[in-house]
């Protein structure tokens, strides 16, 4: 039986793909919701279609080893190698795992910057996803003193 | 309509450093409000970058970024006086583009 929850899930999930793509067609594919909502590394690797992730030194995480502020903690991605297809940013025990997931293009170095929230102190990932499908980690841990997901 | 983005671009040889500052509320989907309901989320999910007017970069987004984003990317072959906009859309369908030249 389909509980009046799961419809309203569902129909919400609905929208949201009709509304990507509606207004951006010009995109090459859709917001990937699983992704964003999966809880484990290893569930967001799954709906994004990647193998077994292996730690490599090629991929480098940069962050603080102390967040005085859970809300705003600088993260950095980055890959020298060639053949980069996506770059993900994950923290593990955030509510959701995937925070944010960029697509690597010839012309952009696979080298991100942004801020993430952290609801505790968490091993963060970074997880390149090379063209052949093979993903590649870096981890570092992050101590939070204050939660950013909290409320 | 959002507030405008504030877009940095620095040539250095062959590479352009750009940094973004985007305002958006970000709001995450698991706080509560004062009476113990879930404030629903609202965050951008898509942002995209263009090069001169070609899309370089695209990326996805969860709610876990944080309030008014910062985004640094580098773009390869690019040099001074070149276009660099930046494209960002949230889950209610609100969107906002900005351009800035590489100095």
């Amino acid at each position: 039986m389909q509980t009046r929850r799961e419809t309203l899930k569902h129909s919400a999930i609905v929208a949201g793909l009709l509304a990507t793509t509606g207004l951006f067609p010009q995109y090459a594919f859709a917001y990937n919701k699983t992704a964003f909502e999966a809880k484990s590394v290893a569930d967001v690797l799954k709906a994004l279609g990647a193998g077994a992730p292996v730690e490599s030194k090629d991929v480098v995480i940069g962050g603080p080893d102390i967040a005085e502020n859970g809300a705003v903690v600088p993260l950095t991605a980055s890959t020298a190698l060639p053949g980069v297809k996506h770059i993900l940013l994950l923290v593990e025990k955030n509510p959701a795992a995937l925070i944010a997931l960029f697509n690597v293009t010839d012309s952009v170095d696979a080298n991100f910057a942004t801020r993430a929230k952290m609801g505790q102190s968490s091993d963060v990932y970074a997880v390149a996803i090379m063209n052949d499908g093979k993903a590649l980690f870096a981890k570092k841990e992050v101590k939070v003193t204050l939660g950013g997901c909290g409320g | 309509m959002a507030d405008p983005m504030r877009i940095r671009a620095k040539a250095e040889g062959n590479i352009a450093t750009v940094r973004v500052l985007m305002s958006h509320e970000m709001e995450s989907g698991q706080r509560k409000d004062s009476a113990g309901k879930l404030i629903a989320a609202w965050h951008i999910n898509e942002v995209s970058a263009t090069h001169n007017g070609k899309v370089i970069l695209t990326a996805d987004w969860g709610p876990a970024v944080s309030k008014n984003p910062f985004l640094q990317f580098n773009i390869k072959g690019a040099k001074a006086g070149d276009k660099v906009g930046v494209t960002w859309k949230d889950n209610k369908g609100d969107s906002r583009t900005d351009e800035a030249t590489v100095s």
